[in-house]
């Protein structure tokens, strides 16, 4: 057969289309205004302003306010992608038919995963880019262990990425966006995110168990006192393992 | 078996539920390589399940579908990439542009048709950087079809594609579905505009409550029927009682009506008997034809005799 239609199936080899599927979710991020202020602006306005109102104050820290506010902003931003901007993009995806359609297309499941996971990276990299810069302009000096650091980032991309994914997966679009919000800003304000876990007293106790507050202090831990927090990441690793459980068990692709 | 000549498509036997309700009930059916297969039926018939089942998205209840000799469920990952697929709507994210997801669904494939042949060919180049959402239906409807065939697929499944388009979209729609067919790709689509399945069907098959009612070519489908329409358009008013002498003449089974003074619409046995009684009785009662046409039957009727019911609205 010839002619402009003549049949010449196949699919692309699976990098090629992981890569695909990476770049255009990233651009589609990056475009999104609101997704765009919790990636970057909120971050930025937390360490700056924090830095501010901290030498304002006249706290005494232990350390140099920069120094103590910037690993938690960098959790804040890993928290902001992998939770509530996945589960806000994959909520609308399902609503919108979107994994419907890829569904029936070569990218297997694994590769749709793969690539989520790809542009989780690429906006955390451009975040680190931006927030990492912003830090050091302000004077920042990490004495960090890039072990710590890298096992916090990647345990925590995963904890939150499992949990966004399974909040995507049972809820409507319109519910996850709300709730992706409203357990930001819990976790932001009461997490131990930002602030240590040590300055909340009684609840602080229970924020090292939350992916939040491991997060935080895993990062804390590594670039504060070049040290890995073999506890947090234990307990990031825990709700990863669950997060997936959960997901595999109850996602729903329409 | 031979590839080249075992049927593309064959659901046999297929049942599925949604709760209690039956949506499709023993559905059996075949699609021959290299046609354009029509599932026609109203609202509610089973067209989509059907075509979603033998699209992978969803496990037979009872029965068994054949895509490509490929089993849809077990054998996913191998009849994907060889199938096209036009969902009824929706299947890009909001904010994409046009031009943008078309790019991304061919980048998934070994080897895309190129996509500015493809927009043009559908009418999308003005539209192609437009963000998904402010596309009008059928625009929707064009980028839909445009991502199904993009990865030159050897079978398109078509879901309703000419929904919400213009007539002047619905044929180069049409125009371009036959074209892929004269390239080779098998097409299955789903309609309940009989005018589609008419123009661009080699089979029909008619389904109603998930069960095949009647297959075959739209010609075979329409012809030997129970009956044809004539209609008899006369110079001067008829006289009074025609329609009841021409029914008598007409004899049993025959219907005829009187549209206004000098037409009559009569509806009988499709022969030439019919016809030939009508020409007698004029030339008897001094009634001069202007027009004597004679109606083929339609998918329209033949639903409606099959049914009961009417197809459109």
């Amino acid at each position: 057969m010839s002619g402009t239609f003549a049949p010449s199936p196949g699919a692309a080899p699976l990098a090629r289309q992981v890569l695909a599927q990476a770049t255009m979710e990233t651009r589609l991020l990056l475009r999104n205004g609101e997704q765009l202020l919790l990636a970057v602006v909120i971050p930025v306005i937390v360490l700056v302003g924090g830095v501010a109102a901290i030498d304002r104050i006249g706290l005494d820290l232990p350390h140099r306010p920069v120094d103590a506010l910037t690993p938690g902003v960098l959790a804040l931003a890993v928290m902001s992608t992998a939770f509530t901007s996945l589960a806000i993009a994959t909520g609308f995806e399902r609503r919108y038919g979107v994994i419907k359609r890829l569904g029936s297309s070569p990218l297997p499941r694994h590769g749709l995963l793969l690539g989520k996971v790809g542009a989780l990276v690429l906006v955390e990299l451009a975040q680190l880019v931006v927030l990492g810069g912003v830090a050091l302009a302000l004077g920042w000096d990490p004495h960090p262990s890039y072990a710590g650091t890298m096992a916090a980032v990647v345990l925590g991309t995963a904890a939150f990425a499992s949990l966004g994914l399974f909040v995507a997966g049972v809820l409507r679009a319109e519910a996850t966006l709300a709730l992706a919000n409203l357990v930001y800003l819990l976790l932001t304000a009461g997490g131990a995110v930002v602030v240590p876990a040590a300055e909340y007293g009684a609840l602080g106790e229970v924020a090292v168990w939350l992916p939040s507050g491991a997060l935080g202090e895993a990062m804390r831990a590594a670039l504060l006192e070049a040290r890995v927090d073999a506890t947090a990441l234990v307990v990031l690793a825990v709700w990863a393992v669950a997060g997936t459980v959960l997901t595999a068990r109850t996602f729903r692709w329409e | 078996m031979p590839a080249a000549s075992s049927p593309a498509v064959v659901v046999d036997g297929l049942v599925m539920r949604y709760g209690d309700k039956v949506a499709v009930d023993g559905l059996s059916l075949e699609v021959a390589r290299g046609s354009v297969t029509a599932v026609l039926g109203p609202n509610g018939a089973g067209k989509t399940t059907t075509l979603e089942t033998c699209e992978g998205y969803r496990k037979p209840q009872s029965g068994s579908v054949r895509v490509l000799g490929l089993d849809p469920q077990r054998d996913r990952r191998d009849l994907l990439p060889r199938i096209g697929v036009m969902l009824q709507s929706g299947g890009a994210w909001s904010g994409v542009r046009a031009r943008e997801m078309l790019d991304h669904v061919a980048r998934l494939h070994a080897h895309p048709l190129d996509t500015g042949m493809l927009s043009d060919r559908l009418g999308l180049d003005d539209c192609g950087s437009t963000p998904y959402r402010r596309l009008s239906g059928g625009q929707q409807q064009r980028l839909g079809l445009a991502m199904a065939l993009v990865g030159r697929p050897e079978l398109l499944f078509v879901d309703e594609p000419t929904a919400g388009m213009d007539p002047a979209a619905r044929r180069t729609t049409w125009e371009l579905l036959e074209e892929i067919r004269a390239d080779g790709v098998t097409v299955v689509l789903t309609t309940h505009h009989l005018d589609e399945a008419e123009r661009l069907a080699d089979t029909v098959h008619i389904i109603d409550r998930g069960r095949l009612i009647a297959s075959g070519t739209p010609a075979e489908l329409t012809r030997g029927g129970r009956s044809a329409t004539i209609r008899l358009v006369v110079t001067r008013p008829f006289p009074d009682g025609a329609p009841e002498s021409l029914r008598i003449a007409l004899g049993e089974g025959t219907e005829v009506r009187q549209l206004d003074a000098v037409s009559m619409l009569i509806s009988g046995p499709a022969d030439s008997t019919t016809l030939s009684t009508v020409s007698r009785w004029c030339e008897e009662h001094d009634v001069l034809p202007e027009s004597l046409s004679l109606g083929q039957r339609t998918l329209e009727d033949v639903f409606l005799e099959l049914t009961g019911r009417e197809l459109e609205p």
